[in-house]
């Protein structure tokens, strides 16, 4: 670099180390989560997440302890092969390991003049034997969390070792069924897919109709509804829950998809169709006028001339109602709760009852996070467009 | 709303009836949906716990009462729901200067960088995932793990620099502005983009023009850039005020209100569903749009103003 160039570019530095370091600040949870979510369990719950590329665990105490009589690989010593699991099952805990290292071998102490490893690394160090003999050994990383987590596995090993061994619990088959578990996040998938497809599509078309009804006809009062309407927008969620769950308790409507389609779609109306108006509004009259001199009723101007047109506004109002119902707890939690549980359901049941699953966890929300990442990563721009004309909704 | 004035092309008047039925079914949902529930609320908040009577029927004499508002005594001086009102204002004061604070900067600095869009991607990105997903991203973070190891990044960092771990979402005070960091990483993007516009917005030659007079960068920015962008400011305060208001998912997912953590929208939920008293959680319900709704007449109006301007 030469010096005439060095010195904006010293000049811009602390803008680059700021912004970066903020960068990272943002980034780096949501990475831990995902490497988390690839690791099996016994390492999730051990070692932190930015240790995956370290050496396995207990290895440093092996090579500080053992390696020397008993070769770094474990096979120096062929009467006391350390890769022999029905050896190694025999010291698989620490307090046997420390107790037969304590124990006279051949008439020598085992561990000759060297100490005896402490409580902590005998308890590494037999992690580490059980690793190279073949008793327990995890990959680096695994796609068992997120099989676990698809099927609602809540055990303690991982449900391909217990439909292997066939000690799974009453409520998996170990086929494809086990998807559609209750407890699974495949089937809070496929929940939130029906929630959220139709709790997009009808908001959106009834707003259309109504934009519509409020740009290119004629009534009276139409700027008054117009107004009251928008208004609405004020209302706060909470406002409403309390009514509409004494009302579907009566109709029968509680935990029933076709009550929270409804819901979400009176809640996203407002905004739609303030937006949908706005956008169909400004549209050139010229348009509409020589459609109808061409003979057209409202009914073919609605859906061969404003439906088309308005293509832009639709996407952005699209992903910002998906979004808002894929993400939303409270709704879901008050009228669907466990009885169709969706993925936002699900992983808050996850978090307040097994507080340390992590690597279930952590797969849980991954799956829930996969299709809101992709949508913003893809449709960036209509999304950020929707997000900024949504910032009022109630 | 662009109030337009202009009248409807006269060709295009077909019937008196057509549009009412291109509004029937929107005007259907939102009265069931939110005019009757709305309305309904109102009077459930001066009802008993079971809707059986007033709610001045739960009144025993010799103690306080405010009779048929006694709902209300509850929802505005009961202990938890002070510690409710204290922990929203601690919210509404750190989230939204924090929010505001870091979207300004960093909408300023990546104006000045090549990787802008990149920048912002990932500062924005947060809005695209769930409350309850960002919960557990954070929960994971704040992990206390009572033994040896630290699997949490936070408390590992804190011990490899030599201090003892914290357990962030239990401990009183600590816990709640924990939450709040969590609510500030979620929305920075969304106040950094509309800011990011405004600022794009300031003329360019003015700032050149003040450059070439000599004016440091700090000067330019306070009596230049911040004078302009400042009904945009308002406009995203107020907006984030009524968010924070609203905050559930966070709290309910990372503490579930305990330890000292309790906001409004939360103890509504939990005195409704949990505690079943209706009385008392349609009367927090009340109390919460009463808040909302001088920020959300002042953010509409604010919003008119802007565009009557372009």
């Amino acid at each position: 670099m030469t010096p005439p160039r060095l010195k904006p570019w010293l000049a811009g530095l602390p803008v680059h180390i700021v912004l970066v370091g903020l960068c990272l600040v943002w980034l780096v949870p949501t990475f831990g989560l995902l490497v988390t979510s690839f690791r099996p369990f016994q390492d999730v719950n051990s070692t932190g997440w930015w240790t995956v590329l370290a050496p396995p665990k207990g290895q440093a105490e092996y090579n500080n302890s053992c390696a020397s009589c008993h070769g770094s690989d474990g096979e120096k010593i062929a009467a006391a092969d350390l890769t022999d699991p029905k050896l190694v099952d025999n010291y698989r805990r620490s307090f046997n390991l420390i107790a037969a290292l304590k124990n006279e071998h051949n008439n020598q102490p085992h561990m000759g003049a060297a100490p005896i490893p402490n409580e902590n690394d005998a308890a590494a160090i037999a992690t580490y034997l059980r690793r190279i003999s073949g008793i327990e050994a995890p990959p680096r990383f695994t796609l068992d969390d997120y099989v676990d987590a698809m099927v609602g596995y809540r055990g303690t090993t991982t449900y391909t070792q217990e439909c292997a061994a066939g000690t799974q619990a009453l409520d998996l088959h170990c086929d494809w069924t086990d998807l559609g578990n209750p407890r699974g996040m495949g089937r809070a998938f496929l929940n939130s897919v029906i929630v959220t497809v139709p709790a997009t599509i009808l908001p959106i078309l009834f707003a259309a109709f109504a934009a519509y009804a409020f740009a290119w006809q004629h009534f009276r009062g139409r700027q008054a509804l117009f107004a009251i309407l928008v208004g609405l927008q004020i209302v706060p969620l909470q406002m409403t829950l309390i009514p509409i769950s004494k009302l579907y308790a009566q109709l029968g409507l509680n935990g029933t998809f076709l009550g929270v389609w409804l819901f979400h779609t009176g809640f996203g109306l407002p905004y739609a169709i303030y937006l949908m108006r706005n956008f169909l509004g400004s549209l050139p009259r010229e348009l509409f006028e020589s459609a109808y001199l061409d003979g057209a009723s409202h009914w073919t101007a609605f859906w061969r001339l404003a439906i088309p047109l308005s293509i832009p506004a639709i996407a952005s109002l699209g992903i910002f109602q998906f979004l808002w119902v894929w993400n939303d707890l409270l709704v879901a939690l008050v009228f669907l709760g466990g009885q169709n549980p969706v993925l936002t359901y699900q992983i808050g049941n996850m978090v307040t009852s097994h507080g340390s699953g992590w690597h279930l966890l952590t797969a849980a929300a991954f799956i829930s996070m996969a299709l809101p990442m992709v949508i913003f990563f893809a449709l960036q721009r209509y999304f950020v467009r929707g997000i900024l004309a949504g910032s009022v909704k109630g | 709303m662009a109030a337009k004035t202009e009248q409807v092309p006269k060709i295009m008047q077909q019937g008196r009836l057509t549009p009412w039925l291109y509004l029937l079914p929107a005007l259907v949902v939102m009265t069931t949906f939110i005019v009757y529930p709305g309305l309904n609320t109102l009077y459930l908040s001066l009802r008993n716990i079971d809707d059986t009577a007033w709610a001045s029927a739960a009144c025993i004499t010799g103690q306080p009462c405010w009779g048929i508002f006694e709902n209300f005594r509850y929802a505005l001086t009961s202990e938890i729901m002070q510690t409710a009102f204290l922990n929203n204002l601690k919210w509404i004061l750190l989230m939204v200067s924090g929010t505001v604070f870091l979207g300004l900067l960093i909408a300023t600095l990546a104006d000045r960088v090549r990787y802008e869009s990149a920048a912002k991607a990932i500062i924005f990105m947060p809005m695209a995932i769930s409350f309850v997903g960002a919960g557990v991203i954070w929960k994971f973070v704040y992990d206390y793990g009572s033994g040896q190891v630290q699997i949490g990044l936070l408390n590992a960092l804190l011990v490899a620099l030599g201090g003892p771990p914290v357990s962030w979402l239990t401990e009183p005070q600590v816990n709640t502005v924990a939450l709040i960091v969590v609510g500030v990483w979620i929305w920075t993007g969304f106040c950094m983009t509309i800011l990011a516009a405004a600022l794009k917005g300031v003329p360019a030659d003015i700032l050149e023009a003040a450059r070439t007079d000599g004016a440091t960068e700090w000067q330019v920015f306070r009596q230049i850039t911040v004078p302009h962008i400042m009904p945009t400011v308002t406009v995203v305060v107020t907006t984030m005020v009524i968010n924070v208001l609203k905050i559930f998912d966070i709290v309910y997912v990372m503490t579930g209100g305990n330890y000292g953590t309790e906001v409004i929208a939360n103890r509504m939920y939990i005195e409704m569903y949990t505690s079943f008293q209706t009385g008392r959680a349609a009367a927090i319900a009340v109390v919460l749009i009463v808040v909302i709704i001088p920020a959300m007449v002042y953010n509409i109006s604010r919003l008119r103003e802007q565009e009557a301007i372009r």
